[in-house]
């Protein structure tokens, strides 16, 4: 089984990546391109805060109404009229379609060494659960807040781009058997 | 200064939804360039083993901030006008903390899944149905999170603010310390591969 069967590739093959400074100047340049046209950055983690909302909203309304976390972003409007919502799916099609060109388009479930593929399923699901959780708690996510707060020298967005890195790092003894 | 454009009016609702997407499809496109709709490759940072993350992530933030002082400067860009992130010290402390655990869980952050999910990779996509879990699980949590949420106030409140130095010292500042620890990474890899 293990020969006769294509296995899922454990991860991308890595070929010519950009390089990081270069990749990081190109997104640095898009930052300041939603300053300069908006007037303000780039996110992330709003975009599923605008799908869970009206996702309840389309359930149980009243539900949605009495919770005043969901009422702000029912008052401010449809998601389809959310800025992050377009933006969000842009990412989608520019990551499609970059990896398309450079030949990185595979189904796979990357995952380390030692990691079957459900564990690793598994605690994707997880870590994004803690995530959805926690970048509603702190206003954003790395996008949101250390990208867009730090460029423009926000405490809070520092405070929460140090605590996150400081955490991963701490936390990264606990699941070394996942990825190494 | 007639910078930033949408609010001083100068586009309308439906440009702005399409230069959305125009900007989500770069910020895809630089993240996948750089590898990191890689889950590996983003967990690797904290293994000591690459260090993409911090070099685009450092690399990015240093770019638009030059960018901001240096228009601001030339008076092409009302700063004013731009919506700095409000700061909430211990929600944003608290939630930076269990974040970077989902990071390291995860291997990927909310922006990076995207890419991953949308580049075929099946951890990403599950990863995104976990941040609709989790985020459905803040919404409705919420009246017990209130308080937390709300606490330590501080409002527009940026380093200089802090620091109570000129913008412009901390912006020197900032960059100085990214290209420190640029060199420090270069060092510290060359030495690894000459042992």
């Amino acid at each position: 089984m293990s020969t006769a069967a294509p296995e899922v590739a454990r991860t991308a093959e890595a070929p010519r990546y950009a390089n990081p400074y270069a990749a990081g100047i190109g997104l640095g340049l898009v930052l300041l391109a939603a300053f300069c046209v908006m007037g303000h950055g780039i996110g992330a983690s709003g975009a599923a805060a605008q799908v869970v909302v009206a996702g309840v909203n389309a359930v149980a309304p009243a539900h949605a109404q009495s919770n005043a976390y969901a009422r702000a972003y029912l008052d401010a409007g449809p998601p389809l009229r959310a800025w992050i919502v377009w933006e969000v799916l842009g990412i989608l099609i520019g990551g499609f379609a970059s990896a398309a060109l450079a030949g990185r388009l595979h189904w796979l479930v990357e995952r380390g060494p030692r990691a079957g593929r459900r564990a690793r399923l598994a605690s994707a699901v997880l870590g994004g659960g803690l995530m959805g959780f926690a970048s509603r708690l702190a206003r954003g996510c790395t996008s949101g807040q250390a990208l867009t707060g730090g460029a423009l020298l926000s405490v809070g967005s520092w405070v929460f781009m140090i605590a996150l890195f400081a955490s991963a790092f701490a936390a990264a003894r606990l699941v070394r058997r996942q990825w190494t | 200064m007639i910078l930033p454009l949408y609010p001083a009016g100068a586009i309308g609702e439906g440009a702005s939804l399409a230069v959305a997407v125009a900007t989500g499809i770069a910020f895809g496109v630089a993240l996948e360039r750089a590898g990191l709709g890689s889950s590996r490759k983003v967990a690797a940072q904290f293994y000591g083993t690459d260090f993409t993350v911090i070099r685009v992530m450092f690399t990015a933030i240093v770019t638009a901030m030059l960018g901001v002082f240096a228009l601001t400067r030339v008076g092409l860009l009302d700063p004013s006008a731009l919506s700095v992130p409000d700061t909430w010290l211990v929600p944003q402390l608290a939630g930076g903390i269990v974040f970077g655990a989902g990071l390291i869980v995860g291997g990927l952050c909310p922006g990076t899944s995207c890419v991953a999910a949308s580049s075929g990779h099946l951890d990403g996509l599950a990863l995104m149905a976990g941040m609709l879990a989790g985020t459905l699980g803040f919404e409705e949590a919420f009246p017990w999170l209130a308080r937390l949420y709300d606490a330590t106030p501080l409002g527009r409140f940026t380093l200089p603010d802090l620091l109570r130095l000129p913008t412009g010292a901390v912006v020197a500042a900032t960059t100085t310390t990214a290209v420190g620890c640029f060199v420090l990474l270069w060092r510290h890899e060359r030495r690894r591969r000459d042992a």
